[in-house]
């Protein structure tokens, strides 16, 4: 049965509840095609034998009589981010080099209390820091996807959830889990053909997972399509006491809630997101979207967020401010690596650790961060940037008096070349210029495959909705999803 | 407002960052490029704009104030703690001898 691998979570879900296969036998196809894929490298660890133990107690509660949980059956993938007992976590970094948690971060341990089990460890960007993957300490992750030009150039997957998305995209699992600080859902969503939402800000439990910037981190879901980015978000999402910027709101059924109908909603198309240089086939892309959501019942309307072009300079001051803080933790004492030369005192020690075990990246955004914290800089870039940060959200709670949800394209450009951006920071920070935004106020937002560009590459329709109102954006996902009938898939040549 | 060696050189220090040399004279332009490009929020007008605090409508809740309420997160784990360190001894965290 190797078709298995093709399915999707509910098309595996109900296919266990009928019994039309086993959870054993769609584990096992998983299993197997990991195995094969060495050379996306998208896997850190390969976690069989916790993909058939869940498949085996699905299998068990379903031959009882037993009502099946929501995910009975459904293998995943987790980005190398969440904390997983007894496996090691590394944020793809050297320096929590053998750092194996003794607790369960919240989300996947709601994952796994739904009955998903756990095929391996995504490799990411190091410590969700980067757009390309290319930072990760472990190689970079290369997109199953090709440029049609016949070279075999090793594309980028998109960061920093690039080991999710290539495994997606490849069908090595039907969903796996992403964390979006400023687009890193939704962009490697883009690139590599699949769906992907950041939900609200504080709908998913931050608790055990690596921290990069705490006012922004949210984790979300990924997959081939919106209504199964729907029904795993669904169980990662909800209240924890433990995370003090959990939000204490009852989680619909979204799943059940899907409804491609857009009558009586109003879509905004904000001006400020035409940019210089954005290539034709993206507008011509945003255009054919607005053109399917009308086609939906929406009713298309153009608006203005006058402070769009700010988020991103604003977003390069605050998350690298959060990060050093963040990452101070990182010290060679508690858990990880550690570098003690001959006669070292505790600061050697803290130096030489860190120095030694984070990437150059991590290292860039660490300096930046401890320059705009610093004493007669705070307030002329930190202070500014969250003040800055007001304004964007403010932007977003007018346009709301006008529209239901905005569309835009997810990135600027298609996947590109690894190697092919990597010596240029800001080109590559600019590539997240359209998902920033809504991560700077919080709002839920996805990505879903729109078309290919003359590459044959694939291109993503973003779409940003209100707080707390996944439901919306969901459904005018479905709407896109519907009428793209997007079914190009990456030729397996790994 | 640029960076120069000195000032990246502080800023390693202030980041506890042993950085060689080298990787301070790499890092000047890069960092003056990305500065530079920030710098373009002083075009925004400000006034009387409170800075974010917090993102979402959410108040700010303090935990009951009682011992061992998550059995994760409270005492008597401290083997588990430690079960990481890169040196424990006599249930403690092993670090190099400081003297001042």
């Amino acid at each position: 049965m190797s078709n298995l691998t093709d399915l999707g979570i509910k098309e595996i879900r109900d296919g266990v509840r009928a019994g039309s296969f086993s959870a054993r036998e769609v584990a096992e196809a998983h299993i197997e095609q990991v195995s094969k894929a060495k050379a996306l490298n998208a896997f850190l660890i390969e976690t069989p034998d916790h993909a058939l133990a869940a498949a085996d107690a699905a299998d068990k509660a379903k031959a009882a009589g037993e009502e099946l949980a929501p995910l009975a059956g459904v293998p995943i993938g987790m980005k190398d981010l969440f904390c997983t007992e007894g496996v090691e976590a590394r944020a793809a970094s050297a320096i929590l080099d053998g750092f194996t948690p003794t607790y369960e971060s919240t989300v996947s341990g709601k994952l796994f209390a739904a009955g998903a089990g756990m095929l391996g460890k995504l490799n990411m960007d190091q410590f969700a820091m980067g757009s390309s993957n290319e930072t990760s300490a472990f190689g970079n992750v290369v997109s199953p996807w090709r440029r049609n030009d016949g070279g075999n150039t090793d594309m980028s997957p998109g960061g920093s959830s690039g080991g999710s998305s290539a495994a997606v995209a490849a069908r090595l699992c039907p969903g796996a889990t992403g964390t979006d600080t400023g687009g890193s859902i939704r962009q490697p969503a883009a690139f590599t053909g699949i769906s992907g939402i950041k939900p609200t800000y504080g709908r998913c439990s931050r608790w055990g997972i690596i921290a990069f910037a705490s006012s922004l981190d949210q984790a979300g879901s990924m997959a081939r399509d919106v209504t199964d980015c729907a029904i795993m978000l669904e169980a990662m999402a909800g209240y924890d006491p433990k995370d003090s910027t959990s939000l204490n709101a009852p989680v619909p059924n979204w799943e059940a809630g899907l409804n491609a109908d857009l009558k009586g909603k109003r879509v905004g198309i904000p001006k400020e997101y035409r940019i210089d240089g954005t290539p034709a086939e993206i507008n011509a892309l945003w255009d054919q979207g607005a053109a399917w959501l009308k086609d939906a019942g929406a009713e298309i309307v153009e608006v203005s967020l006058p402070h769009t072009k700010y988020a991103l300079p604003a977003y390069y001051i605050i998350a690298p401010a959060e990060a050093s803080s963040n990452l101070a933790r990182y010290d060679g004492v508690r858990y990880g690596h550690r570098e003690l030369p001959d006669g070292a005192g505790l600061q050697d020690m803290y130096a030489e650790t860190r120095e030694a075990g984070f990437g150059a990246e991590v290292k860039r955004r660490i300096m930046i961060g401890t320059y705009v914290l610093s004493a007669g800089f705070y307030d002329a870039y930190y202070t500014q940037a969250q003040k800055v940060r007001t304004l964007i959200a403010r932007d977003f709670e007018q346009v709301w008096q006008q529209c239901d949800v905005l569309l835009t394209p997810t990135a600027p450009s298609a996947s590109f070349g690894l190697g092919e951006k990597s010596n240029d920071p800001i080109a590559m920070y600019l590539n997240d210029v359209f998902a920033v935004p809504a991560s700077m106020a919080g709002l839920p937002a996805m990505s879903v495959p729109g078309g290919l560009d003359s590459q044959g590459l694939p291109l993503g329709l973003q779409i940003i909705g209100k707080e707390l109102d996944e439901q919306g954006v969901l459904n005018a996902g479905l709407a896109i999803e519907q009428r793209a009938g997007f079914a190009a898939r990456p030729e397996a040549w790994w | 407002m640029s960076v120069n060696e000195d000032d990246v050189r502080k800023m390693a220090v202030l980041a506890r960052i042993a950085m060689p040399d080298e990787e301070i004279a790499g890092l000047v332009p890069e960092l003056n490029n990305i500065l530079h490009w920030v710098e373009q929020l002083g075009e925004v007008d400000v006034t009387g704009v409170e800075p974010m605090a917090s993102v979402i409508h959410n108040k700010q809740r303090l935990r009951d104030d009682v011992i061992n309420a998550d059995p994760q997160t409270a005492g008597g784990v401290r083997d588990k703690v430690l079960a990481n360190a890169p040196m424990a001894e006599h249930g403690f965290f092993g670090v190099p001898k400081v003297i001042e």
